[in-house]
């Protein structure tokens, strides 16, 4: 059973970008609006090196992700060839302006890929940020 | 809806192409049929000359396998020759009796030896060398006879008579002309050549002019009678003494043919818009190619206008050569043989073997000819495409690009010293063997295959000389860099230049509206080509055209770097590099008040904030109080300075205040690609003056201006540009050069590159001796410039959408 959830209006994602969605736990979902008006949901997570696809230039129905330039399929979530490697999709629907995600899959979905890390924390394994942490995986 | 029907006559690799290029963008459109005269399916006719000398096997050549037609469901007609087209009822008609009716038909008949219409030339033992059949003829009679004679010296000729030596013939090559292949080599080269393979064994009869061929009474040839009388024993003649387009069928559907059958840039032949011919067969502007890239690229247009998406033009290619014989370099491109009007650079070293001749015509590069030293045919080749001045690098042409400062990471001369495992592109880390796999093993010609294919120069292009060069010397003689021009990405055919000049000349202003103008083929463009189109329009149209943050990277949407973990660094600026307490101050309060885990300095002596987290940058920006540096941005990033005159011993001028003016009169100054700054004041160069974009030197009577020096993947020193007396001065000609840069440097190129396009003299020609030309360009400089926002802290002016910094919470919806 789905739970759909109201994230935001389809006007707050700006034409040919996206906005993130934070989770209780686990990194965030990147919602996508291309320019035909069409709203896609992603982990924020390239497949590649982890960068934040939210943070991509947005074309057809692609994102080209900000830290090494790799074409993610919005529809699919999978790197263009030759690049390989997919990021999880989420449910995602537009109703009346609104754009809905299933709260189930928001709590759930993913939970065991986390974001990556740099800087002094990541080579000293020094205790980071919470976020940064390794999270255990969880049964979908 | 019922498909249309598409005929293909000839099966070859720039016909099948053509269809692979098609079924890639509109695969359910036409039914498709091939008719291919020779018995097999498409193989790489290139490779015939390995094949030959035992270096492949036939099986190995093969492009499309039979199981290739099948999924595709191609109807092939193997080893059926069609007889005639009837352009009236649309049907085409083979030797078998078989008819296929047809909307659209292409044309790809190929070519034909030429046979020397001499006596004798019927007698067995005497073929010319096209396919698979002729191969197989000759490595057959290697195992049966023993002497073997070439007609034609040219690049077939040569392959055919190396591949019989290897295959253990005695072998004579017979060539009218009076030095080997003088259709891509002077006669110094020639004779060069000559001299390397009669050492591997090869004999040569050279300006020897066939009479007849002579036969036993089995019909099988035994010799050659020459005019002079002579006479040499043959037990096989090879005839590779040039190719003709095979025009036979269209000339009998009376399409317009003259040394090929006529088509225009749609490919599409000028008698019948609805036959398509591409290939050896075809004459576009006179020219009918026989090199494979010209003729990929025909076959994309080609496949483009079939699929009716209606756009894409051929325009051309310029074309290269290489000999197949391994062991053997040489290179040839352009107008090598130079005459009238050009002047040439010639370095022989008949010893040593090597011997390089470089044409010149009016201050570009027209043609180059190189045996024995090859590596930089690739760099030479790209001078000639580009047609760029060379006046500024003519004393050290010769040596080659390693030699044009320091080769850095482009390393042009590397790749033939490479070994397999050694890494080509550093992005995507692609091994030069991997590269040489695919381009062997997919048959690959194009540096867009291999990108595709391999993901080598997909990324920062830095490693695309070298993988050009792997191609060259992989795929061999068939490489050449077509087309002409460079598209921006695959989204146009346009170049940048186009692009430049369309923006400019019909007043566009929207990146909508430059795609429709400019018929782009996709909707919104790509990750490439947005970027730049921004910048050309609010680079031309100041103030005019608006600025669109979707299609900046995120460094410039966001105002600061994204660092490896999705945080980002925060750059504020401080003029000419000096700072005051309070500065310092505040700035330690925000790393302590946001947690930031790294403080560093950087090269261009400026602090680094690293590790801002993306919700924190507008606050983090509003507490340190001072102006963005821009250090993110496709724009002027920093001034450096040492301390000069004011605290220095030796310094002969106020170094630090020049750097603050400088930078003060041109932050926010956006431009193709970062720009930076010095300031030294004393030859000394304590502020590295010497590798950056714009280089200013103290002196005792003024300063000393620099141009085109980069730090970066390939460290360029600056060029002296100019020496003037007053501050005043460095700021009208610092800013006036990157005006300039800034109206003609195409995006992402840094001014080193510019610079090595239009050439110095050109900039010299526009800053130093145009007076008037020097302050408008300053003037529109600072019209630009003036009222621009900081986006830091006039973030709705700047069109920041600071949306981006805040996330949605579902739950928050909810409540």
């Amino acid at each position: 059973m789905s739970d759909w959830t109201v994230i935001c209006r389809v006007d707050d994602i700006p034409v040919l970008g996206a906005r993130r969605v934070a989770r209780p736990r686990g990194v965030d979902v990147a919602v996508f609006r291309n320019g035909e008006d069409q709203v896609f949901a992603l982990l924020d997570r390239c497949p590649h090196k982890g960068g934040p696809l939210s943070q991509g230039i947005v074309f057809g129905t692609s994102v080209a992700c900000p830290l090494h330039n790799q074409t993610i399929g919005l529809d699919d979530g999978c790197a263009k060839a030759p690049d390989e490697g997919c990021t999880p999709t989420f449910a995602c629907r537009v109703e009346d302006g609104n754009v809905l995600l299933d709260a189930g899959e928001l709590a759930t979905r993913a939970l065991d890929l986390a974001a990556p890390r740099a800087g002094p924390t990541a080579s000293r394994g020094a205790v980071g940020d919470a976020t940064f942490e390794v999270q255990a995986p969880h049964g979908e | 809806m019922k498909k249309m029907k598409l005929v293909m006559i000839g099966n070859g690799m720039a016909g099948v192409r053509t269809i692979e290029e098609l079924l890639k963008i509109a695969p359910e459109l036409y039914d498709i049929t091939v008719f291919g005269a020779e018995p097999h399916p498409n193989y790489n006719r290139i490779l015939l000359s390995p094949v030959l000398a035992g270096e492949q096997t036939l099986d190995e050549i093969v492009l499309n396998s039979w199981e290739w037609y099948e999924q595709n469901r191609i109807r092939l007609h193997a080893g059926r020759k069609v007889v005639e087209i009837d352009r009236v009822r649309r049907v085409v008609r083979a030797d078998d009796g078989t008819e296929e009716p047809y909307d659209r038909l292409l044309l790809c008949t190929g070519s034909n030896p030429f046979i020397l219409p001499v006596p004798g030339k019927d007698l067995q033992g005497v073929i010319a060398y096209r396919d698979i059949a002729d191969t197989n003829t000759m490595i057959e009679a290697a195992t049966k006879y023993r002497k073997a004679v070439v007609i034609g010296g040219g690049l077939l000729g040569l392959e055919a008579a190396n591949g019989l030596m290897k295959r253990g013939m005695d072998v004579s090559v017979v060539h009218v002309m009076p030095w080997l292949m003088e259709r891509q080599l002077d006669d110094v080269a020639g004779k060069l050549l000559q001299k390397s393979l009669e050492e591997r064994g090869l004999k040569f009869l050279i300006g020897a002019q066939t009479q007849e061929l002579v036969g036993g009474d089995d019909g099988r040839v035994t010799g050659i009678r020459f005019k002079d009388g002579t006479q040499v024993d043959a037990d096989l003649v090879v005839m590779a003494v040039g190719i003709r387009p095979n025009t036979e069928l269209a000339e009998k559907a009376r399409l317009h043919c003259n040394r090929g059958i006529v088509v225009n840039d749609t490919m599409q032949t000028v008698t019948d818009a609805r036959i398509y011919s591409v290939g050896e067969c075809a004459a576009h502007r006179g020219i009918a190619y026989g090199l494979v890239a010209p003729l990929f690229e025909q076959a994309k247009v080609a496949a483009n206008h079939l699929a009716q998406f209606g756009i894409g033009r051929y325009t051309g290619s310029l074309t290269s050569t290489k000999l197949k014989v391994t062991g053997i370099d040489l290179f040839s491109a352009g107008e090598f043989m130079g005459g009238e009007g050009t002047e040439q650079i010639v370095m022989s070293d008949p010893f040593g073997g090597v011997y390089k001749k470089l044409v010149i015509k009016d201050d570009k590069l027209v043609g180059a000819c190189l045996y024995g030293d090859t590596v930089d045919g690739s760099y030479y080749f790209k001078l000639l495409r580009e047609g760029r001045k060379i006046g500024d690098i003519r004393d050290r042409l010769m040596f080659g690009e390693s030699n044009l400062g320091d080769a850095g990471h482009q390393g042009q001369n590397r790749a033939a010293a490479m070994a397999d495992a050694d890494e080509v592109c550093g992005c995507n880390g692609v091994s030069k063997g991997a590269i040489c796999k695919a381009i062997k093993e997919k048959g690959l010609f194009t540096l867009d295959d291999v990108r595709k294919h391999t993901k080598a120069s997909a990324s920062c292009g830095s490693c695309t000389g070298l993988v050009e060069q792997i191609i060259m010397f992989t795929a061999g003689g068939d490489y050449s860099a077509a087309p002409k021009k460079k598209a921006v990405c695959g989204c146009t055919d346009h170049g940048h230049q186009a692009v430049r000049d369309a923006i400019r000349a019909n007043r566009l202003l929207t990146i909508p509206d430059t795609m429709r103008f400019l018929e782009w083929r996709t909707p919104n463009g790509c990750a490439t080509c947005r970027p730049a189109l921004n910048y050309y329009l609010i680079s031309t149209w100041p103030k005019e055209a608006r600025d669109d943050p979707q299609s900046r990277y995120i460094n410039e949407r966001s105002h600061a770097n994204i660092q490896k973990d999705g945080t980002y660094s925060v750059i504020p600026r401080m003029w000419g590099g000096e700072t005051t307490a309070d500065e310092l101050r505040r700035i330690a309060d925000v790393v302590d008040k946001y947690r930031i885990p790294t403080v560093k300095v950087t090269g261009g002596q400026r602090i680094d904030l690293l590790g801002v987290k993306k919700e924190d940058l507008s606050n983090v920006w509003k507490d340190i109080g001072m102006p963005s540096g821009h250090a993110y941005a496709k724009a002027l990033r920093t001034v450096k300075t040492c301390v000069g005159s004011e605290w220095c011993r030796f310094g002969t001028q106020d170094s630090t205040q020049m750097g603050k003016d400088l930078e003060r009169a041109l932050w926010r100054m956006y431009a193709p690609h970062k720009v930076k700054l010095a300031v030294s004041g004393c030859p000394r160069n304590c502020a590295e003056s010497g590798i950056k974009d714009v280089g200013v030197i103290g002196v005792d009577s003024g300063w000393e201006l620099y141009v085109g020096g980069n730090g970066g993947i390939k460290t360029e020193a600056g060029q002296f540009f100019c020496k003037v007396r007053t501050s005043a001065e460095v700021l009208e000609y610092s800013g006036a050069f990157l005006q300039l840069y800034r109206e003609e440097g195409w995006y992402l190129e840094r001014t080193v590159h510019y610079l090595q396009r239009v050439g110095l003299d050109h900039v010299k020609a526009r800053i130093l001796d145009d007076h008037e030309g020097r302050q408008a360009l300053w003037e529109r400089l600072q019209f630009s410039l003036d009222g621009e926002p900081d986006p830091w802290f006039e973030q709705r002016e700047a069109l920041v959408d600071t949306r981006q910094f805040s996330k949605l919470d579902a739950a928050a919806q909810e409540a």
